[in-house]
């Protein structure tokens, strides 16, 4: 974990590259093209950037028809303004007819900062993740972010993937796979697993460090793909350490922790702790502040993995 | 107590001072559409809306809407002069606990109505407020403050159709028309003119005025007072940034603050002493 990109810089970069290679890649953004990076892209390709101003829901709608007619358009702003204000056009015109649109916001969660509640997703995931035909993807920084969107590109239906604003530690090295669908074991463990999305791998990463001095031995699944659930590898997280704790840059409620709950209460219920947002809205403040107060530090989740460890059955 | 115009002029003049100053210490948050803003919020709190900072839920109180919310230092340095709490506050804008957030927040800071931020559902907001006023038989007014490039939202559209049906004639609105948004113009990202024509095809009475022509909104607040039967909306031609030349008209203000070294400089553009 050394340089630190942030994932929205990374996506910028990754789709001017494909803007190149592909002549169907269309962007689309909602006066926000500085901010999400694709103005990197508008540059390059100008006849395939269309700024549709401040109008999030209509520029949904007209992606969905870019889609049926062959085009493949990225869609970006902030993530409360994409899946919040655009989330039923997002269900009727992009996802019902699988429509070929990826939704890749940037700002997602608390880590937003001082803007404060208004412009901070902390249930985007959730409700993302609630719609049939959808595809949910979360990466833990730049290299893999670079992957997730060629990724997204390459595969045909609606795709969402929720970056992020600030420069975040890099996870990943040059040798990294990404596949749509597949969580990565980051580090070996016995005792417990840390099942984390987003910038909150790097966290379980550190946390585990932390652990391994108390002779604790925690692994590290950085699911990048919330939908479709890699079921296997957090099966086999539950059979094989009995204990798990999830983390997310997002509510506790429907996000990652949803799922992994959902998952294991009907296949192998083992103690589950869901680090998150717990059901609040955000609020102002300096990112690493917010991290501190909403308890997304790595010392929160070595103290979530010892109170998992007391209760394992 | 109404306030003479030349007095409105130099407590705008104070209320920009307050902005600089204000955004200076928070290192974040949004410059130009609060220094096009301000003459008007100064005009509606110092001389039009009936209200009482000591008694901030006063119920025959006109309301105000800053739809635009990410002028919110405009708003929170206007309620802080007005005395709705005390001006130290502001060296607290969008830190962690401060009850000045980043965008309007009604349930931490005394004074405003609703949460705004999201562009594009505070005209709705004001539509409720109006109608539930009127129900009630108040005869309180709701004044709404919008962004030209906020006008692209869909649902500014539902509700001027909303506001004209239910004949709102409590209700005005005030176009912040500075030209510009985020991206560079608005008319070159999503063009929104004419604006005072669609909202005269949606049934409002329309106003046109220069935004920091002190006597001219003031005439247009109380001209709107008297229109009966149908909303109001004063589109105010502004200035982004204005008052500080540097900023003027520059869209890369938008989201960005005074540094230290713009700071004195900025302060000179105002008439005031740095002295920090
Ligand atoms: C729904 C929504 N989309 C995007 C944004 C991000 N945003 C904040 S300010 C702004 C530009 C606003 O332009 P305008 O309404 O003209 O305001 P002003 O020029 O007065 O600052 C944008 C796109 C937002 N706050 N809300
Ligand atoms: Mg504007």
């Amino acid at each position: 974990m050394s340089n630190m990109i942030a994932t929205r810089d990374a996506y910028g970069e990754t789709l001017a590259e494909l803007g190149g290679e592909n002549k169907d890649i269309v962007v689309l953004d909602a006066d926000l093209s500085g901010s999400t990076k694709t103005g990197v892209f508008a540059k390059k390709f100008p006849e395939r950037f269309f700024n549709m101003g401040i109008a999030e829901a209509n520029m949904v709608g007209t992606a969905a028809g870019l889609a049926a007619a062959g085009k493949i358009p990225f869609v970006s702003t902030f993530a409360i303004f994409a899946a919040g204000r655009a989330w039923e056009q997002i269900r009727q015109s992009v996802a019902y007819p699988k429509a070929n649109v990826k939704i890749v916001p940037t700002h997602g969660g608390i880590t937003v900062g001082e803007d404060g509640g208004s412009h901070q997703s902390v249930e985007d995931i959730a409700i993302m993740r609630a719609i049939p035909n959808m595809t949910v993807i979360v990466p833990a920084d730049g290299p893999e972010t670079k992957l997730a969107i060629r990724a997204a590109a390459a595969h045909k239906g609606p795709v969402y993937i929720r970056l992020g604003r600030n420069k975040v530690p890099t996870v990943f090295d040059d040798g990294y796979r990404f596949e749509i669908g597949k969580g990565v074991e980051v580090a070996a463990g016995t005792d417990l697993t840390f099942v984390t999305t987003g910038l909150m791998t790097a966290q379980a990463v550190t946390a585990a460090g932390l652990l391994k001095k108390e002779g604790v031995s925690a692994r590290v699944v950085h699911i990048a793909t919330i939908k479709p659930l890699d079921q296997e590898i957090i099966l086999k997280a539950a059979r094989e350490t009995g204990a798990i704790v999830t983390a997310e840059e997002h509510s506790v409620i429907g996000g990652l922790g949803g799922a992994v709950a959902e998952l294991l209460s009907e296949k192998h219920p083992v103690t589950v702790k869901r680090v998150g947002i717990n059901d609040r809205f955000g609020t102002s403040g300096k990112a690493e502040e917010l991290l501190k107060y909403f308890g997304l530090t790595p010392q929160d989740l070595v103290e979530a993995a010892r109170e998992t460890l007391a209760g394992k059955r | 107590m109404k306030e003479t115009i030349a007095e409105l002029e130099e407590k705008a003049r104070e209320l920009r001072v307050s902005v600089i100053k204000t955004l200076h210490r928070s290192q974040s948050g949004h410059t130009g559409g609060s220094l096009s803003s301000i003459d008007m919020i100064t005009a509606l709190y110092f001389h039009k809306m009936r209200h009482d900072p000591r008694n901030p839920l006063w119920e025959e109180r006109d309301r105000f809407i800053l739809c635009k919310g990410h002028a919110a230092p405009a708003q929170y340095v206007a309620l802080a002069a007005a005395g709705y709490f005390p001006k130290e506050d502001l060296m607290m804008l969008r830190r962690l606990g401060s009850h000045l957030q980043g965008h309007p927040d009604s349930k931490s800071t005394p004074g405003v109505e609703v949460c705004t931020g999201s562009l594009g559902q505070g005209l709705s907001m004001a539509n409720g407020m109006a109608l539930g006023l009127k129900l009630d038989g108040k005869g309180c007014r709701v004044y709404a403050l919008l962004g030209d490039g906020e006008l692209q939202e869909g649902q500014v559209w539902e509700a001027a159709m909303a506001a004209a049906h239910y004949r709102l004639d409590n209700l005005c609105a005030l176009i912040d028309a500075n030209s510009l948004q985020i991206d560079g113009e608005v008319a070159k990202v999503m063009n929104v003119a004419p604006i005072a024509d669609k909202f005269r095809a949606f049934g409002w009475r329309t106003l046109e005025i220069d935004g920091h022509d002190m006597g001219e909104i003031v005439a247009a607040l109380d001209n709107a007072e008297t229109i009966k039967g149908a909303p109001t909306v004063i589109v105010a031609r502004t200035v982004k940034g204005k008052g500080v030349s540097f900023f003027e008209n520059k869209a890369a203000y938008h989201g960005v603050t005074p540094s230290d070294e713009e700071l004195p400089r900025a302060l000179e553009c105002l008439g005031e002493q740095c002295n920090l």
